[in-house]
């Protein structure tokens, strides 16, 4: 008989219409390595949430050392022996490992940092963390500090960890050390939740896989006894929903020449690695290249490069023969003509609390005709551009002068398609354009792209919904690592080899195998 | 209807937070046994209604305004600028400088180009915080605030050694020449037409704000300035562009503190007026139509409070805490939100322009 530390039987929560869990059962064996995989927006953050007292099911029982447990703090989970690593870690940073630790403890008149701080020692020593007590936070590499929320846990004593992405923020060579010790945390009985998307990692550490898709739980499985090509289908989903009639599809522009070329293309992501590595790939007018893959793999890299806010290091751009690196942000805009739909809108792609119609300039109201004579800007033709676009682009909206911020992000997604789509773009790259919108949005946005498509305007969509993608691209790209891994062509390719080709397997991989 | 009532109220808090400010310096005036109310005639009909009275407050309206409006204008694109009373100083510095080494320019040469090196000057002074901002993330209120105290000492030296007028028993310089004399607006009186300056430039900064692309542009990295990078602005030349701005008004006050009021180079002249600034700012919520009326308002309460002392015998300090009050009520008022407070807005809007440099510090180099 398994001996189950934790077990979640038929958990619900509902957000709004979007039931995030559905029915979740799933049981964890103590001493073991759990994970739960499943692509962004499938249900894990919730469930983990839940489990930690971040988040109260509105359905469904909790069952943790063989009683069943309400948990509805974190401060309860802590309690039980539930400790949390999230995915961005919270610590202190000015402070020292034992003061990160000690923090939030229930306290003493006296605090004795000294007889924590080897006691800390002691238990590091034990699982061979290699974590200094009197080391502070600011200055440890990353690594290091996730030891520190790992240790901030069994130092109160958890038996179960849940850890969020742990492996999103390493290097890695830190990955390969930090398996290291979860399995050393294993062996001494503790047992490990792993909430991950990326397949190897499933394959290489877990015991169990729980697979969520959509709020629901669609297999769980040993994973001795599976492959990573059944999870990734698993992962992925059988059916796919093609909405857009095959016809429409096939008016590629056979035989053009590529409007834009990437030639070997490098840019450092934000923590200073690879965030595209030896990128290569062409696009034609009059198509949509899709850009599939698993969040992190250089979708916001490859946006910003081509928007001129991220820097190449090496390699060449060619748009329309010229050469990318010669045009700043604006240039881009108004003389290459590049729209580009960003994938955070409350961030980048409008001013919040600018109205409707000053969102619509944003991106040339220092250009004819919005900036008038003297620098004025031309306040009738804002209004008579904004009035006419909100109508043709379906944008709800209490007139034109409303701030943006009180728009759904449909609208507001839709204020930013008006905007790059009626700038005439010749290369339009959207970035995620369906996060966070209701169905009758989702199709309007794609729509609005096939349209774009049909006039003969470059596409670039980067999207982690798969559906989406094989919904309209003509050519899908499979981004890993910051490269492309393989191409697919919708409708030709079974999910099976998409979900091989997001965890890395390259083409020529899978002929050799 | 409601709703549109309550949210005036709220719109005006400023304004209750004043007026509470007052009402407890009327306690305090009481406690030092005089009667508030006449008090308060005293101050505000020796500061507005009476002809000496109102040029006094002119005059000293005109750094205050100046000041104002240098700490306002680089805030609407997320900076705060505590270096208004350095950047005083070294305009004054600089159109001395320019004053006694030609002395014989004609008057139309003399008043426009003192202003301008004047006002140059305090531009250099904030071009020195701004670049650092701009080019290395570096905090600007500790570096404006610091750089204060270096042109302060800096102006001591000069107007102690080599400006320094012969026999004088103070340090001060040489007295500028007659053609470089600001016009007086109200005859007989100190009262230049600094103030008129002060009016036109914070009508100006309104409409550029309001009405032209580059006020859309500086309201738009203030706003958000991940947004002004993805529009094709650069972030940093507008944070060099509106410090220098800043800059130059206040160096524009510093100028005529000297060839409005005094007429020479005194160490130490500036009695604040930099930091006052900062109150007046923040008081106009960084409007800089509203910087007239706040200036106006602190212009008067200290012509006011001579009178205040001369008639009725309450001692000036109770309007220095009295002016402390106001900046106490008025941060406190800004708790008190219809929507979202101003401080947040603020303490967002500095932390926002610090993410998009830090993220633009790759993006910009290349660009």
């Amino acid at each position: 008989m398994r001996q189950d530390i934790l077990s979640v039987q038929s958990l619900y929560k509902q957000f709004g219409a979007v039931r995030a869990n559905d029915d979740v059962t799933i049981h964890v064996e103590r001493g073991s390595i759990h994970a739960i995989l499943g692509e962004n927006g499938a249900g894990k953050s919730t469930l983990v949430s839940m489990l930690y007292g971040l988040l109260e099911p509105d359905a469904g029982k909790i069952v943790f050392d063989g009683v069943e447990v309400s948990i509805e703090s974190p401060r309860k989970a802590m309690s039980l022996g539930i400790g949390m690593v999230h995915q961005h870690f919270m610590l202190v940073e000015p402070l020292t490992v034992t003061e990160n630790v000690v923090l939030g403890l229930p306290g003493s008149w006296r605090l004795n940092l000294k007889q924590h701080a080897a006691r800390l020692a002691a238990l590091s020593e034990e699982f061979g963390f290699d974590v200094d007590p009197e080391a502070t936070i600011a200055g440890m590499p990353i690594g290091m500090q996730q030891r520190v929320e790992i240790l901030k846990c069994l130092y109160r004593d958890a038996d179960l960890l849940i850890l969020d992405e742990p492996t999103s923020v390493l290097t890695p060579v830190e990955t390969a050390s930090f398996f290291e010790v979860l399995r050393k945390l294993r062996a001494s009985g503790k047992t490990i939740i792993l909430i991950t998307h990326k397949l190897e990692e499933v394959m290489a550490l877990s015991d169990r896989v729980t697979v969520m898709r959509l709020g629901k739980v669609t297999d769980e499985v040993v994973t001795q006894d599976t492959t990573a090509r059944h999870l990734a289908r698993l992962m992925v989903g059988r059916d796919v929903v093609f909405k857009i009639d095959e016809s429409a599809r096939t008016a590629i522009v056979a035989g053009k020449p590529p409007l834009l070329t990437f030639r070997n293309v490098r840019a450092r992501n934000d923590r200073g690695y690879d965030g595209l590595s030896d990128m290569s790939f062409e696009v034609a007018p009059g198509e949509i290249l899709g850009f599939a893959g698993v969040d992190g793999n250089g979708q916001a890299e490859l946006a910003e490069v081509l928007a001129g806010l991220r820097p190449y290091t090496a390699g060449e751009i060619k748009l329309d023969n010229k050469d990318l690196s010669d045009y700043s942000v604006s240039d881009r805009i108004h003389t290459l003509k590049i729209g580009f739909v960003p994938e955070d809108r409350h961030r980048t792609g409008l001013v919040l609390d600018y109205s409707v119609a000053d969102n619509m300039v944003l991106r040339n109201f220092y250009k004819k005709p919005v900036k008038g004579p003297m620098g004025i800007l031309n306040r009738r033709y804002i209004s008579e551009f904004a009035e006419e676009h909100v109508v043709k682009y379906q944008v709800k909206a209490d007139g034109i002068h409303q701030a943006v911020r009180r728009l759904s992000g449909g609208n507001q997604q839709k204020v930013i398609l008006a905007r790059e789509i009626e700038a005439g773009p010749h290369l339009l790259v959207v970035s995620q354009p369906c996060k966070g919108l209701d169905v009758g949005a989702i199709e309007f946005v794609q729509n609005t792209l096939i349209a774009e498509r049909n006039k003969g305007v470059a596409i670039i969509y980067i999207s982690t919904e798969l559906e989406h993608i094989l919904a309209i691209c003509d050519r899908v790209a499979v981004l890993y690592k910051g490269t492309i891994s393989g191409y697919v062509v919708p409708g030709e390719t079974s999910n099976e080899e998409i979900g091989k080709l997001m965890a890395g397997f390259r083409e020529a991989d899978s002929n050799a195998a | 209807m409601q709703l549109e009532l309550i949210r005036w109220v709220y719109r005006l808090k400023t304004v209750w937070a004043v007026l509470l400010s007052l009402l407890v310096g009327a306690w305090l005036i009481r406690i030092t046994g005089h009667d508030p109310i006449e008090s308060y005639k005293a101050l505000f009909v020796g500061a507005y209604g009476e002809y000496w009275g109102f040029s006094a407050t002119l005059t000293k309206m005109s750094p205050l305004l100046l000041a104002g409006l240098a700490v306002a204008l680089p805030y609407r694109v997320g900076l705060f600028n505590v270096g208004g009373e350095g950047q005083i100083y070294i305009g004054a510095l600089f159109s001395t400088l320019f004053a006694l080494w030609l002395p014989g320019l004609p008057m139309w040469l003399a008043i426009p180009g003192t202003i301008a090196v004047g006002m140059l000057g305090g531009a250099l002074w904030a071009l020195i915080p701004a670049i650092l901002k701009a080019y290395r993330n570096l905090n600007e209120v500790i570096i404006t605030l610091l750089m204060n105290y270096i042109a302060i000492n800096l102006v001591s030296f000069a107007v102690g050694g080599p400006l320094r007028a012969e026999g004088a028993p103070y340090p001060y310089s040489d007295e500028v020449g007659d053609s470089y004399l600001l016009p007086i607006m109200m005859d007989g009186t100190d009262a230049h037409i600094g103030a008129l300056f002060g009016v036109l430039a914070a009508f100006v900064i309104f409409v550029v704000l309001k009405y032209t692309s580059i006020g859309f542009g500086m309201n738009t990295v203030g706003a958000n300035p991940h947004a002004a990078l993805y529009a094709g602005l650069s972030v940093r030349r507008h944070i060099i562009m509106s410090m220098v701005i800043g800059g130059a008004l206040a160096g524009l006050a510093g100028t005529f503190e000297v060839i409005g009021l005094k007429y020479r180079l005194y160490h130490l002249f500036s009695d604040g007026y930099g930091y006052d600034g900062v109150v007046i700012a923040f008081l106009a919520n960084a409007n800089s139509l509203a910087v007239i009326i706040a200036s106006a308002f602190m212009a008067g309460l200290e012509s006011g409070a001579n009178v205040m002392q001369r008639a009725v015998g309450v001692p000036i300090t109770v309007i220095d805490a009295i002016k402390g009050l106001v900046v106490i009520f008025v941060a406190a008022s800004l708790a008190f939100s219809y929507q979202r407070s101003g401080l947040v807005k603020m303490i967002n809007r500095r932390k926002r322009l610090n993410e998009a440099l830090s993220a633009s510090a790759l993006g910009e180099d290349r660009v």
